[in-house]
């Protein structure tokens, strides 16, 4: 199997930061807003570097939705940055109405999403934030897995015109992606190829999906892992060449099954290559306080689920 | 500059294109439509320095946003008839395929809307942000808004109420149809906003009364006195005292034309009260 090697753990928060304060050196046209959570979204080198261009809501999430929408006209490209159920729940109608129903070129940065939140509890961790945003009109979706992705994503969004859901996480995970890559909306990125199961994972877990090849490796199974990072638009025909080489898969998310990566997957299978799958995903619930490793142990997000949904579903092929 | 019997002929047109797209469609807000026909007309024939030509961007041009886009009928004829797009596809309003959707939005490509507005109070959070892109861009113009006064029970306006003061966005004046109306009643039976003068003072912005409303001499009176009070680091406000129905006798000081269209009786009514000046689409 592929060996990748953690270039020393970091958080993804500080991916989108550092590629913030690049683009706050590259394109003019690029300004931040935050919602009183500065230190939190790691925007502090942009604001440093970029004061006039950045603007400090305060905790007003549904006006910097709208205010953001407002900056385009005029030829910006507004950052958001806030919590992801910020982001996302507490302003959907904002974001449907002035950003996705209008056309406009909104990046929705969300930090925090998921159980890894940690301590703060359910009140604070969106799992449901993926389905929200996938189901709006011509929303860009995507969901990074580790520092280097995100900073990636963070300066390719840029370049893409109209509304994007960037979501992101608040621990420190496993840098493994290159340094250099170039980040491609929409295209899955290959991790590991194999025979027996695909497993195509998002996010925090994409680390924890390699992990646990490398221990079905041990026990005589091949497992293909796939990174989709774009949830929307879904890379189907990776999913499609993968499937029809393994005949099962996987899907792997920090969000509920219900609206996730893994249902837009079943969603495409279901009408071109019905193939078995199981869900490493939350199961329509909310999470709890705890650390955010007892948090994805307790709710079945981790190398150790993935294993055994690898076994649940090879015994459906 | 237009004088004011142009204006005043052109107000009444417009008031005719509303009373007949709403009947055609049996559906359709007149009430605050025609409450806001002097309003919108002075402001796009004589209050707003505007570009020949329709962009997104609108920089070095002023902007409007219409945030009580219930009212799309005034807003489309105003628009058809200043050669945004052209008049006869006022016929199309609320009808399939059409770029003139019940409320106003850009996702039909329709020249002059800048913003989808519809769901309520979210029209001046964007028309916050468009005027701090001017002042990036070091672009000049100002940045006009309309709401309904029944719409600032929706919160996001206070947050945006409170940021522009904050943040000192002096280059936005944003009006309020003040006619104490909304679809279940009166506003102050629905629910009192009480002064909302003071309200606005005490969240730090300037604010100016138009007590005559659907007057076109006090509009551009008192348009220009707003205009006057901008970039001196405050947001200006006009409490702008509409009658909703304004021009149609029997559509007058009530909640009852909020978002009914009349029948063919009423509509023959409403246009003989408005005699075609212009010509009718």
């Amino acid at each position: 199997m592929k060996k990748y090697i953690d270039q020393g753990k970091n958080d993804t928060r500080s991916g989108f930061g550092a590629g913030l304060a690049e683009l706050g050196r590259t394109n003019p046209n690029v300004v931040a807003l935050c919602a009183d959570l500065v230190g939190s979204l790691k925007m502090e080198k942009f604001i440093e570097e970029n004061p006039e261009r950045f603007f400090q809501i305060g905790i007003a999430e549904a006006n910097m939705m709208g205010i953001a929408a407002g900056l385009t006209i005029g030829g910006k490209i507004p950052f958001t940055g806030t919590f992801a159920n910020f982001s996302t729940g507490r302003v959907y109608d904002q974001i449907r109405q002035s950003i996705a129903y209008s056309d406009k070129n909104v990046k929705i940065c969300a930090s925090h999403a998921g159980v890894t939140l940690g301590e703060d509890g359910a009140t604070h961790q969106i799992l449901e934030d993926l389905g929200l945003m996938k189901m709006l009109p011509g929303m860009t979706v995507i969901n990074t897995c580790d520092y280097n992705q995100t900073k990636a994503a963070t300066i390719a969004i840029a370049e893409h015109h109209g509304p994007v859901y960037l979501r992101f996480g608040r621990p420190k995970v496993a840098n493994f992606t290159p340094v250099d890559q170039k980040f491609e909306i929409g295209k899955a990125v290959m991790l590991n190829e194999g025979t027996d199961v695909t497993i195509v994972a998002t996010g925090h877990l994409v680390w924890e999906a390699l992990i646990a090849a490398e221990n079905l490796e041990k026990q005589g199974i091949s497992a293909e892992v796939i990174n989709i990072h774009t949830i929307k638009p879904l890379d189907g025909e990776a999913v499609l060449k993968s499937v029809k080489k393994t005949g099962c898969i996987v899907t792997a998310e920090e969000h509920n099954y219900l609206g996730g990566l893994g249902e837009s997957i079943s969603g495409f299978l279901a009408t071109t290559h019905p193939t078995p799958q199981e869900f490493v995903a939350t199961k329509d619930t909310f999470g709890e306080s705890g650390t955010p490793e007892q948090l994805m142990d307790k709710y079945g997000l981790n190398n150790k689920a993935i294993v055994n949904a690898v076994v649940s579903v090879l015994k459906r092929k | 500059m237009p004088k004011l019997q142009e204006l005043q002929d052109l107000t009444v047109q417009v008031r005719r294109d509303i009373l007949r797209m709403v009947h055609k469609v049996n559906s359709g807000h007149p009430g605050g439509s025609l409450g806001c026909t002097e309003f919108i007309v002075a402001l796009y024939n004589e209050i707003m320095e505007l570009k020949d030509e329709f962009d997104m961007d609108g920089k070095g041009e002023d902007l409007f946003f219409l945030s009580n886009g219930h009212i799309s009928p005034v807003f489309y004829s105003v628009l058809a008839r200043k050669g945004y797009f052209p008049v006869d596809e006022l016929n199309t309003f609320r009808l399939i395929d059409s770029r003139l959707q019940g409320h106003p939005t850009t996702h039909e490509g329709l020249p002059g809307v800048r913003i989808a507005s519809g769901s309520l109070g979210q029209g001046m959070s964007v028309a916050l942000g468009a005027a701090q892109a001017k002042k990036l861009n070091k672009d000049s113009k100002m940045v006009y808004t309309l709401h309904g006064d029944g719409e600032l029970q929706e919160g996001q306006n206070w947050e945006a109420i409170m940021y522009a003061a904050g943040k000192k966005v002096d280059n936005i004046i944003a009006t309020i149809d003040y006619n104490g109306q909304q679809i279940d009643g009166a506003t102050d039976d629905v629910l009192p906003m009480g002064d909302l003068k003071k309200k606005f003072e005490a969240f730090g912005w300037d604010v100016v009364d138009i007590k005559e409303g659907n007057d076109l001499e006090a509009i551009l009176k008192g348009m220009k006195e707003a205009k006057s009070k901008t970039g001196k680091g405050k947001p200006v406000c006009v409490l702008l005292h509409t009658v909703m129905g304004h021009g149609v006798d029997f559509m007058m000081y009530t909640h009852a034309w909020h978002g009914k269209a009349p029948n063919d009786e009423q509509l023959a009514t409403a246009l003989a009260q408005n005699p075609e000046t212009l010509g009718d689409y």
